[in-house]
């Protein structure tokens, strides 16, 4: 008679009143928690990515508050104040905190400015080579056959161009700047979207979701972009971090060997190169531009990890 | 294994004209040669002149065709800058480069390997963790920097090892090393992930359970299998050195392919880039073929799957 999950249901005198909620039923969503609240437990669980979001996200508004924050004007000279050390050396002034570089400018602000360069850089080319790389691995994935045949056989050719060499002709050949090495890397950096892409697609693809849909008379647009997309984006968003990073690094070579971002630009990669002929008496000015460079690139890095783990924990070896 | 064999090729070899004839028509497609080769004061009969004596005023296709049946032959043309072959040049850099790359390969799978089979042994413990953070933290660092870093440290603080040059094996230890070090994370990463996935393998419980030595099973059943994929990875790994020692070999003044390569684009030596450029892609090509051969003799499913 006395079925406990009858109880609360049943009109009476020990029936909860509206919109006081039963102690049991707060008990079974503890036990079963919704998709999203669990997601969010995931992102509360995994400190490392906490960190690395919160590293980054210093590191973006840094970027954007690159005016207000920075104390000097990045590109202003000073002949009569070079490679003042940073403020921790004795020899070093309050005014410049990371000291001046060997033209006399603030070296803080260059490192501030800098970040907006590389972040520039890193997603602008994510971008484009995710639109190139989404649209190959999505079309050979979710057509198969011959197209696939095509695509693999376009991604293999692209695999074997070696991309430091072939940025670095056509950006000395046309002539460097900022838009042109977006552009380079973002025609070259777009083959691990497309690999990882297509294999995901063709995964979804084979799905009973998939066929319950095409049943029902949907449409490939629709049975890519509202069938397929939504459960395969995970994976574009975290090689499009790993992509980041590694247009990033990348743009600091090519700006390091003096093809990239030209002087007098502030660009992490290229303070290096500028800061070689020091290097003997003031290592740190290739050490704070390096440090920088590492720092951004590792927590974009450990970001990545961070949302593989999250959106797939099953597979985290 | 021989259809295995011929079907490869026969893509390797496709890739391969791709690849050269992407290889061409990017350096070509970029500017006009003949006007930069010429110089800046150079008269319109002066820039004609020299795309004449070049070759550069023939149809694009036939140019491409007189270059790579040049190249199939080892003739990759004269130097725009140096009195000397292109084969000369690339002749004296290669063995370099090579070397490098090779020390450099030893380095990353003397470091990754056995980071990754002791990491796998004892997962979530504190040497997989410090194991795997070394592997975040080097794959950020970027290594013209971990370069400089090392020249600082041991070229001039403690003065253990020359900065600069390819005299003696000494000046190679620390541009292998920096090449290495950022592929180690990659070779660290798939042997851990590959050793999880045999250890928990039934054929393991069972060479344990058959009374084998935990020494014979981790080396004879477990790591040949775990470290398939690594061949590839390798593989690939050598030709990204190739192309990796753009900066290694710039950043340590060694006068191997990539410094080659850097000069050449930056004095505008048209041929040699392009011969580098080829040559990189080929060694990619012609080694992923070789690793893809390898893994199908170390794993016969391969071969039918």
């Amino acid at each position: 008679m006395d079925d406990p999950a009858n109880r609360s249901r049943t009109p009476g005198l020990f029936a909860l009143p509206r919109g006081i909620s039963d102690p049991r039923l707060d008990a079974a969503r503890i036990l079963a928690p919704g998709p999203f609240a669990r997601a969010t437990r995931r992102v509360l669980g995994n400190s490392s990515f906490l960190i690395a979001g919160t590293i980054f996200g210093l590191i973006v508004l840094m970027a954007l508050l690159a005016p207000i924050l920075a104390p000097h004007d990045p590109y202003i000279q000073n002949l009569n104040n070079r490679l003042v050390p940073p403020a921790w050396y004795d020899a070093g002034s309050r005014m410049h905190a990371f000291g001046t570089d060997g033209m006399g400018r603030d070296y803080l602000a260059r490192v501030i400015y800098g970040a907006q360069v590389s972040l520039m850089i890193g997603v602008s080319s994510a971008l484009i080579s995710g639109i190139i790389g989404s649209l190959l691995g999505v079309t050979a994935g979710y057509f198969g056959g011959r197209v696939d045949m095509v695509i693999s056989f376009i991604i293999t050719t692209r695999l074997s161009l070696p991309v430091i060499l072939v940025a670095l002709a056509v950006v000395a050949f046309v002539g460097a700047s900022l838009t042109l090495v977006i552009v380079v890397l973002g025609l070259l950096l777009w083959d691990r979207y497309a690999v990882v892409m297509r294999s995901a697609t063709m995964q979804a693809r084979s799905m009973d979701y998939v066929a319950a849909a095409s049943a029902i008379g949907a449409s490939t647009p629709r049975l890519v972009f509202s069938e397929i997309m939504p459960n395969i984006v995970n994976n574009l968003i975290i090689v499009a971090t790993f992509e980041v990073a590694n247009a990033i690094l990348l743009e600091a070579a090519l700006s390091f060997l003096g093809l990239g971002v030209q002087p007098p630009t502030p660009s992490w990669g290229l303070m290096i190169s500028e800061g070689r002929n020091y290097l003997l008496f003031d290592p740190w000015v290739i050490v704070i531009p390096g440090l920088a460079l590492s720092i951004l690139v590792l927590s974009v890095n450990m970001l990545g990890d961070g949302l593989r783990d999250i959106s797939a924990p099953e597979n985290r070896n | 294994m021989l259809k295995f064999t011929l079907q490869r090729f026969f893509v390797a070899l496709l890739v391969a004209i791709t690849v050269s004839l992407v290889a061409f028509s990017l350096l070509r497609l970029t500017g006009d040669l003949a006007t930069s080769l010429a110089g800046a004061d150079a008269t319109a009969e002066d820039i004609a002149a020299v795309r004449k004596s070049y070759g550069l005023d023939k149809p694009l296709l036939i140019q491409y065709y007189n270059w790579l049946a040049g190249a199939l032959s080892g003739d990759f043309g004269k130097s725009y800058y140096f009195p000397a072959t292109v084969w000369e040049l690339i002749g004296n850099a290669m063995p370099i480069t090579l070397t490098l790359a090779g020390l450099g390969l030893l380095f990353s799978l003397v470091i990754g390997i056995p980071l990754g089979v002791v990491a796998a042994l004892r997962p979530g413990s504190w040497i997989d963790r410090v194991a795997m953070a070394l592997a975040v933290i080097g794959q950020a660092i970027p290594n013209f920097w971990f370069g400089l870093m090392m020249i600082v440290l041991f070229g001039l603080i403690l003065a253990w090892f020359p900065i600069s040059g390819n005299q003696t094996w000494l000046h190679f230890v620390m541009p292998s090393f920096v090449l290495g070090y950022s592929s180690a994370p990659a070779v660290m990463r798939l042997t851990r992930s590959g050793m999880l996935e045999v250890l928990s393998a039934d054929y393991i419980r069972t060479a344990y359970a058959k009374g084998l030595s935990p020494y014979r099973v981790l080396f004879k059943h477990a790591l040949r299998n775990a470290v398939i994929p690594v061949v590839a990875l390798a593989s690939v790994q050598f030709g990204n050195m190739l192309t990796g020692s753009i900066v290694t070999e710039t950043v340590f003044s060694m006068n191997g392919l990539g410094y080659l390569a850097w000069m050449s684009i930056s004095r505008q030596d048209f041929p040699v880039v392009q011969a580098i450029l080829l040559l990189g892609a080929m060694f990619y090509v012609w080694l992923t073929f070789a690793s893809d051969l390898i893994n199908a003799w170390l794993d016969p499913r391969i071969r039918v799957g």
